[in-house]
């Protein structure tokens, strides 16, 4: 055990080199830069590229690129960012290139963006939601290894407060040796065989094979592996206190870490609340939620946004139970998604008041 | 090997040679066979430039002996229609996203002939930023732009590169700088960035023009080979359909009316440090 103190960003940049990603490219932003500036330094140690791109959009084709080529590759961004990635992101999972993308978020406003996707057509993309840094290290691997399994994006969403809270952890295990290049990844080897190796988003039909691209078949093929990535990842959720609660909190990443503390300081009291927290917020793990909400009095979905997540709790649990958004939290005037009203005093106000109706 | 296939001949006499296979009499002198293209028919118009410059391109890997140690990185435009008839591999990449692409490849694989085939609406107007930023990382990858002054696959409209006075669907009248601004001579901004290993302009108009255009393109590979940073050869292309003239006139139109604007010449050409 050796541990030491260290900023949230450092201990994502770290996961990702421990992970085997030997690429990374990225467009400095706030509250992301810092990760990049990490993974400037480490991943030359290991034998990696990381590239301080010209833009978001060439950012992410860099990182088409290099994962076609077999690598282990991430980019990120905060959602802005994220934004000009999307056509990209989108296109990618057609093409069969999975990669990370990091979403140091302002607040909890990529929501919709992270889980629906900002890209065109039908497309979807695993999000992990780690809620501090002792849990990154695990959610980046698994990120990693569901972009190889399922050949498809997949986002990991932090925040500033992920991004720049210094923890105290063991910073001390194995990096691992990165994976060989999968066998359909391009290493330009197949050449004047007669059966070069083909990766696009348009499908891999060859002219040779007496067909061209055909949109329609690659579409429909990629539709039912978009059904087998549904089926196949499991929801994850955390749950604490839910089986005798009265009242049921739902949040995720940063603000679960408030709902904890007021949740843990309540039940001390003797106060029946309890939490669950998504930790896939795509696939959401809506039978866990509406599990925990069974036999509760209310809802509560506590955000750092305007209601988005609210929406995915409101499918789960259906009209079985009533739903309230603690939400809409006025942040302060950098816009990095730091909201002072977001304590754990007012959090435990607010679910006061939701006890005190539930017993009424 | 490339299939050969007679394609519309009308039989005007009767006794017709076959055109795919040799007469059994034949004495083969030279092999006119396309290197490394799949399918030698094509889906293109008739009389387009594109499939010259494409066969330009591979003969310049075969020529080299680059073929399994070669990657395409194509963009989306006509061109693309030869993304999935080569027998290199290929990397498709999004409308404008070729030369980011490449270096994701060549970064990771730094002992391949990386190169990219985009349109002048593909690297000129979607992309133009990669291309310029890529020559100045000095990128070691082979870009290739087929230039024709038009976005062909939508049917002839207005590109940074069209001329003054050449006519397109949203410029019906000639483009006129004073309405739809100037054209961009994208070889020659390339060529004045440090990082830049070779830079040229040919066209396919002609013979000479396309044996030429050959010569540059193997240098091209050649300076990536000894790792002098980013080529590119810019090949004019004709495009009679989206130039709105008929067929046969494409070429002078070529010669007369694009490369007045876009010279062909060799640019920048670095010496090897080897």
């Amino acid at each position: 055990m050796s541990s030491r103190l260290v900023e949230g960003s450092e201990v994502v940049a770290d996961a990702m080199v421990r992970a085997g990603c030997r690429f990374f490219a990225g467009y400095p932003m706030t509250p992301f830069t810092e990760v990049l500036e990490h993974m400037a330094s480490a991943l030359p140690e290991v034998g990696g590229v990381c590239i301080n791109a010209e833009s978001e959009l060439e950012a992410v084709g860099m990182v088409w690129g290099a994962a076609a080529a077999g690598t282990r590759a991430a980019t990120g961004s905060t959602g802005q960012g994220l934004s000009l990635m999307q056509e990209s992101i989108a296109e990618a999972s057609l093409a069969g290139i999975g990669f990370v993308v990091l979403n140091m978020a302002r607040g909890q406003g990529d929501y919709f963006q992270a889980t629906r996707g900002g890209g065109h057509g039908d497309y979807r993309t695993p999000v992990l939601a780690p809620w501090g840094p002792a849990e990154v290290g695990d959610l980046v691997a698994d990120a990693f290894d569901l972009a190889d399994e399922w050949r498809n994006p997949v986002v990991v969403i932090g925040d500033y407060y992920l991004a720049h809270t210094w923890v105290d952890l063991d910073m001390s295990s194995e990096v691992a040796t990165p994976r060989p290049s999968p066998a359909w990844a391009l290493d330009g080897s197949s050449g004047g065989t007669g059966a070069a190796k083909l990766v696009s988003p348009l499908g891999t039909t060859k002219q040779r094979d007496g067909v061209g691209y055909d949109l329609a078949a690659h579409y429909a093929g990629c539709a039912e592996r978009r059904e087998q990535m549904t089926a196949g990842i499991a929801p994850r959720a955390e749950l604490t206190h839910t089986d005798d609660a009265e009242v049921v909190l739902v949040a995720y990443g940063t603000m679960a870490r408030y709902a904890d503390a007021v949740v843990t300081a309540l039940r001390a009291e003797g106060e029946r609340v309890g939490l669950v927290r998504p930790i896939t917020l795509w696939p959401f793990p809506e039978d866990i939620v509406a599990g925990a909400a069974e036999g509760s009095n209310v809802v509560a979905v506590y955000e750092n946004n305007a209601g988005q997540m609210i929406d995915d709790v409101r499918i789960s649990v259906g009209k079985s139970v009533p739903i309230v958004g603690l939400n809409g939290f006025q942040t302060d005037s950098s816009a990095f998604g730091i909201a002072p009203d977001v304590t754990v005093e007012n959090l435990t106000a607010s679910v006061r008041e939701l006890l005190a109706g539930a017993k009424a | 090997m490339t299939e050969r296939r007679p394609v519309g001949l009308e039989v005007r006499s009767e006794v017709v040679l076959p055109t795919n296979v040799a007469p059994e009499d034949a004495n083969l002198v030279a092999d006119f066979t396309p290197n490394l293209i799949d399918v030698g028919e094509h889906h293109l118009c008739p009389g387009c430039g594109e499939p010259i410059a494409i066969r330009a391109v591979m003969d310049a890997i075969a020529v080299l002996g680059l073929a399994d140690k070669s990657m395409a990185v194509f963009g989306i435009g006509c061109s693309t229609a030869f993304s999935n008839n080569l027998d290199v591999e290929v990397l498709q990449a999004l409308h404008g996203r070729a030369p980011s692409v490449a270096t994701g490849v060549i970064r990771m694989r730094p002992e391949l002939a990386v190169f990219t085939i985009q349109g002048d609406g593909d690297m000129g107007n979607e992309g133009l930023q990669e291309v310029l930023h890529a020559a100045a990382r000095g990128e070691n990858i082979v870009c290739i732009m087929l230039n024709n002054g038009v976005f062909g696959e939508t049917g002839g409209h207005l590109t940074v590169t069209t001329t003054i006075g050449q006519r397109t669907k949203n410029t019906i009248e000639g483009r006129d700088a004073d309405k739809h601004g100037h054209p961009m001579r994208i070889a020659e901004l390339i060529a004045q960035i440090d990082g830049v290993g070779y830079v040229a302009r040919g066209a396919v108009n002609d013979a000479g023009n396309v044996a030429r255009t050959k010569r540059m393109v193997v240098e091209a590979f050649a300076s990536q080979q000894a790792g002098n940073g980013l080529s590119f050869v810019e090949i004019l292309t004709m495009c009679p359909t989206g130039w709105f003239i008929p067929t046969e006139d494409a070429p002078d139109y070529l010669a007369e009316t694009i490369a007045g604007t876009h010279a062909v010449g060799v640019l920048r050409q670095e010496q090897s440090e080897q």
